[in-house]
């Protein structure tokens, strides 16, 4: 019963909270919001059993991703009137997608493929279960193959997003870090040794 | 002896009420609940009560490394006791002061702020052993759970800083984010580091698979990611030498400027319980947890035999936060762009290295860590 308590109460945040995100004016809200709605989806994985999935979800999305995501959003200047300026003119679009969305999500949820006509009880299982390491069997020998080509391509992705934010220009006036760290006392400081001058004490002041 | 009280108070106190209050169905669900809540609570009252003294502690250890005396003068009774009760008397100063909002901040943010930043270090303690058998939730994915968690505090920074309407919080709020990113992979690759050599998840588990001498702890096969772990912890925690975000000289007080009274004194609350996590982890994962140093020892052994297990863990938590103070009164505060570096081309690279050689030698089974 607790379960169920608790299913329909994240369920409802869940639901609440993404829908406030497309509502909100304030894109901050917005951002907060879908943070909101990831913990309630990774409450619902718990509930599944799926504790890996779960905090996988909170540690990759809520706590990197999403920092990002409001990192950028706080620096946009963001006029409210321009925003609401093209509400009209838009609507019929966004009401064609809106529905062919709603039409293709109806149509695979309700088919075969997601099975949510049968309804399966979560089989419980013992305490001793990790969901962790299942996953990582299940990587590792079966979906091998698949599981190095996404790393492979998410490898290309990094060289392609760090090569696109190098700055090419020749006038860059960056100093470089290790040349400052290396610098020892002798390269910048140079001790003389001169002679005193003899007739200053004979020079009347 | 906490085994006892506790065992005394759902004996006398919480069995009563839920078979009096309670129909017969509910009674055992609601009795777990109130244990819990009791478990909670002995864990997060002291976990408070060391977050207050380790103000206090800061300012006498940065005192007499500087040749001051730090606060000597509010005690109890009319005794001064070397200003013990100058933590008390500076919380009950923060609750009486006024919480002024700023005008054009974002009222409920900028009121929900300092709570994000407290609570998920707060929350973390509940996957924390204390011994082989105190913990209060004894999951499978601890060391996930509590990545994520840390992970989070940013959002108390950020939410601050933007809700308060003021350039010098913005300011912070953004060098925070920003360093909090980069020092996370470095934290999060120290923490598969300690994965593969403990071959769980569970932060007991680790601490057991540390078990034999102070050399079969994890400090010396993953000594590159112990001293990472502790320096991304000090950079997390927005402490010295990588606090810009506060940046007193720079930026006033960089996120929490515009804070007063107790929203401030929250902020400052988890600042030092974060400080005590990331001890505590550190003692954990890399120096034994709850197991004894004379461990393996001939004659030491049977001598500390009587001291609890936990005192060992407080022991080496209490070193581990010696260190941040330490640190920040020996240390200057580090420029911007070198953190950066210091995050990005640096730990990150040594995590990676560290992490083919831990696995060549789990896969090797190298003695005494990995037999």
């Amino acid at each position: 019963m607790i379960e169920q308590i608790v299913f329909y109460f994240f369920g409802g945040v869940l639901l609440l909270s993404a829908s406030m995100v497309v509502i909100m004016r304030n894109p901050i809200h917005s951002a907060l919001l879908l943070v909101l709605s990831f913990f309630a989806s990774a409450a619902i994985w718990l509930l599944l059993q799926a504790e890996f999935l779960a905090i996988t979800l909170v540690l990759v999305y809520v706590g990197a991703v999403m920092v990002l995501f409001l990192f950028v959003v706080m620096m946009l200047d963001i006029n409210l009137v321009t925003v609401r300026e093209g509400f009209t003119r838009f609507l019929p679009v966004g009401i064609t997608v809106a529905v062919l969305m709603v039409a293709a999500m109806g149509l695979v949820v309700s088919s075969d493929y997601f099975m949510s006509d049968t309804y399966m009880v979560i089989k419980s299982i013992g305490p001793d279960y990790s969901n962790t390491k299942e996953l990582g069997l299940i990587l590792y020998t079966q979906y091998l193959y698949q599981f190095e080509i996404a790393g492979a391509i998410l490898l290309v992705a990094i060289i392609a997003a760090i090569s696109l934010s190098m700055s090419k220009s020749k006038v860059n006036k960056s100093i470089s870090s290790e040349e400052q760290v290396i610098v020892k006392k002798t390269d910048r400081l140079r001790v003389i040794e001169m002679k005193a001058e003899s007739n200053i004490q004979s020079k009347k002041i | 002896m906490l085994e006892i009280v506790y065992q005394f108070i759902s004996q006398n106190v919480l069995l009563p009420i839920t078979t009096i209050l309670l129909p017969v169905d509910y009674q055992a669900q609601a009795l777990t609940v109130l244990q819990t809540v009791i478990k909670i609570f002995s864990i997060l009252v002291p976990v408070l009560i060391t977050v207050a003294y380790f103000t206090y502690a800061e300012r006498k250890v940065i005192g007499f490394i500087q040749g001051r005396i730090g606060p000597n003068r509010v005690g109890f009774f009319g005794f001064s006791l070397w200003g013990l009760g100058q933590p008390i008397a500076d919380a009950v100063k923060l609750l009486v002061k006024e919480i002024i909002v700023p005008t054009g901040s974002n009222r409920s943010l900028f009121i929900m702020a300092p709570i994000l930043s407290l609570a998920p270090s707060l929350a973390a303690w509940a996957v924390i052993p204390f011994d082989d058998t105190k913990v209060l939730a004894n999951i499978n994915a601890g060391l996930l759970y509590v990545l994520a968690l840390t992970s989070l505090a940013v959002y108390g920074v950020i939410i601050a800083g933007w809700a308060s309407n003021s350039k010098y919080a913005f300011l912070g709020a953004m060098r925070s984010a920003a360093q909090i990113v980069a020092y996370e992979i470095a934290m999060g690759f120290a923490l598969v580091g300690v994965l593969v050599a403990a071959g769980s998840l569970n932060l007991g588990d680790i601490v057991n698979s540390q078990v034999g001498s102070v050399f079969h702890w994890f400090w010396i096969p993953l000594f590159p990611l112990f001293i990472i772990y502790f320096i991304s912890g000090l950079a997390e925690t927005n402490r010295a030498p990588f606090d810009v975000a506060e940046g007193e000289s720079e930026i006033v007080a960089g996120f929490h400027v515009e804070y007063g009274g107790m929203a401030f004194s929250v902020f400052f609350m988890a600042e030092y319980a974060n400080m005590i996590l990331i001890s505590v982890l550190s003692a954990i994962m890399f120096c034994g947890g709850w197991l004894s140093p004379f461990q393996g020892v001939p004659i030491f052994e049977e001598l500390f035999n009587w001291v609890p297990p936990m005192f060992w863990l407080l022991a080496k938590t209490s070193f581990f936060m010696f260190l941040f103070l330490w640190f920040r009164a020996t240390f200057p505060r580090y420029r911007y762009d070198q953190i950066m570096r210091l995050g990005w081309k640096v730990f990150i690279p040594i995590t990676i290295v560290w992490l083919v050689v831990v696995s060549a030698l789990v896969v090797t089974n190298t003695s005494p860590w990995f037999n």
